[in-house]
């Protein structure tokens, strides 16, 4: 029971050819604007055709451009919420969700409705007008109309995204305990990063077109296959580097040599780490016997409400080399733990530490 | 006060010959008809159609409002005439147009057609494509497309269409007299019996008959327009 997709299709800046195949949980599709994720869910939805490819559900084939079978949006069974919801204005909440449900008797139809406003949690708006709610409800009005014509696949695009931090938190809870239930493909596109590893067990990093990234989100996020995929998947610091033996590389940007636990397939070309991952070490304890320990001096910081990030420089004061200080790396550490070695003098002592390295082929 | 003086000039006249009046509501009325569902249809299938043949198209169905009337009525004379391709037709059908009260409903419909396909145009591409294709995913066919979600969104444009048909069908005169001529209480419409009023010195006849066009758009344009000022401030576009 899978979604089944192929396809190729001329955009304006560059060509979408992806293939991957959807099991039945949800999939967040990750990639900086424009790339493509959109296009995406219109072609997989019948909203858009494409020049080659093939689409199929559960072996229902949608699509098949060399059997010329382009199945229409209205018969594929695929149901679409749209990042500015789409809810007919001049129909009620209860009439937007009974659209796709025609078929029915009154009396079955207005269960069924009622059924799914309470699924959602706004029982009791059916009567109201779309412009009555508020965005989190129009959102969950969008939701049950999609459920409501029991879909064998859904696809969302950016359902969160127009809506406040509180109302995102919520309709995110709502995504979840649809998806506890909802054991079809479920393709969710976002560009928020902790938002798609919340979602979903899986993940697709699409750029400019192309898959760069497909796997379980742990894989994904903890050994990114590219540099690209590690950048967009949030992280910030990066350093060229070559193998020296096995478990051994130079970073030649930071301008050190560092031990880490998994090589990547091919030549070595990048190493990175995550901001969070970079731990800071006891005064006077960068001995021997610690690996990846080096000396940093703090050029600047910038705090969030719970978290600051710390902005490093390796090996020598920022101050020597004059002009603008360089920053080698970023760290994100909670504002407890800073407040335990913020006063002590440089050099502080940071560890990379092997397990939280990862090594990028180019 | 003012219709009772209307009647009574109008019957001192010519004796309650209330004719042109009614031919002229009937024509308008039937023409409107023609136009809203001609219009409309052909505005929707024209949509999101691009391209150098709907260019021709659109020359085509705007033709009426650049062309003088009577061009319009002639071009229609020659179609609809004895010899004419649609007149061949009609009559293997047993049907004459020409000088009948059908052919005051073409030369009025072709008249306003441009009015109603350019403001059902405007209205239709105004809506949202995103409901639309929502309602495609919600598995409606085409027709439940448009029915119940483009029109009902595009509705206060395609009445002001309507309006503008009906007001232009209603003030048709040269068009009118070419394919359809002055036959009293057959064809003879308030515009054409001004004119031939005016031609014969019937002073008196024609500007009641004037008055009486003036009454008759301004309750009709007011009342319509009353209603799409209504239509336009919908319940669901309210907050």
């Amino acid at each position: 029971m899978a979604l089944e997709i192929q396809i190729e299709k001329k955009l304006p800046e560059f060509t979408l050819d992806v293939s991957f195949t959807a099991g039945d949980a949800p999939l967040s599709i990750l990639g900086p604007s424009g790339a493509g994720k959109t296009m995406l869910l219109r072609c997989i939805a019948g909203l858009e055709g494409a020049r080659r490819g093939r689409i199929a559900l559960d072996g229902r084939v949608l699509l098949d451009t060399q059997k010329r079978i382009q199945v229409p949006a209205r018969d594929r069974r695929v149901g679409m919420l749209f990042q500015n919801y789409a809810l007919f204005p001049h129909r009620t909440v209860g009439e937007n969700i009974g659209f796709g449900l025609r078929h029915l008797a009154h009396e079955e139809k207005m269960r069924r409705v009622n059924a799914l406003l309470e699924r959602v949690h706004i029982g009791g708006l059916e009567q109201r007008y779309p412009r009555q709610l508020s965005g989190g409800e129009q959102q969950r009005a969008a939701l049950a109309r999609a459920l409501a014509v029991e879909p064998e696949a859904l696809l969302l695009d950016e359902p969160l995204s127009a809506l406040d931090t509180h109302l995102r938190g919520q309709m995110e809870a709502q995504l979840q305990e649809t998806f506890a239930t909802y054991h079809r493909p479920a393709l969710l596109v976002t560009h928020n990063i902790e938002e798609a590893y919340r979602l979903a067990e899986q993940i697709l990093v699409l750029s400019r077109g192309k898959v760069v990234a497909f796997g379980s989100k742990e894989e994904i996020f903890h050994h990114p296959p590219s540099l690209e995929v590690a950048q967009l998947t949030g992280c910030k610091n990066f350093s060229r580097a070559r193998a020296i033996s096995e478990g051994m590389v130079e970073a030649m940007d930071w301008g050190c040599r560092l031990r880490v636990t998994h090589m990547a397939a091919g030549p070595v070309a990048h190493v990175g780490i995550r901001a969070h991952h970079i731990d800071f070490e006891e005064a006077n304890s960068a001995n021997a016997a610690q690996e990846n320990v080096f000396p940093c001096w703090l050029v600047r910081a910038s705090e969030t409400p719970f978290r600051i990030t710390l902005y490093l420089r390796l090996h020598r004061p920022p101050g020597e080399s004059g002009g603008n200080p360089q920053i080698d790396l970023q760290a994100e550490v909670f504002k407890e733990k800073w407040q335990l070695f913020r006063e002590r003098p440089f050099p502080w002592h940071l560890q990379l530490s092997p397990e939280s390295l990862f090594v990028m082929p180019g | 006060m003012a219709p009772i003086t209307l009647a009574a000039q109008i019957s001192a006249s010519t004796p309650t010959d209330w004719s042109p009046l009614r031919i002229s509501i009937e024509t308008s009325v039937t023409a409107t008809l023609v136009t809203l569902v001609a219009g409309l249809t052909m505005a929707a299938w024209r949509q999101r159609r691009t391209g150098p043949a709907m260019a021709v198209v659109d020359g085509i169905c705007l033709l009426p409002l650049v062309l003088p009337p009577t061009v319009v009525g002639f071009f229609l004379l020659l179609m609809f005439g004895r010899n004419g391709p649609l007149g061949k037709l009609l009559l293997r059908l047993g049907a004459t147009v020409v000088f009948s009260w059908p052919a005051t409903v073409i030369a009025a419909s072709v008249v306003a057609f441009p009015l109603m396909y350019l403001t059902a145009r405007a209205a239709l591409e105004q809506v949202d494509a995103r409901f639309l294709e929502a309602a495609r995913t919600l598995g409606a066919s085409e027709w439940r497309v448009f029915r119940a979600v483009a029109l009902p969104l595009a509705w206060p444009g395609v009445l002001a269409g309507t309006i503008l048909s009906f007001a232009r069908a209603l003030g048709e005169f040269g068009a009118t007299l070419m394919l359809a001529g002055n036959i009293p209480g057959k064809t003879e419409t308030i515009p054409i019996a001004i004119y031939f009023a005016v031609e014969a010195d019937d002073v008196q006849r024609a500007v009641a008959w004037c008055l009486a066009d003036v009454a008759i758009s301004l309750a009709l344009l007011g009342g319509l327009y009353y209603w799409t000022h209504a239509q336009g401030r919908a319940r669901w576009v309210r907050r």
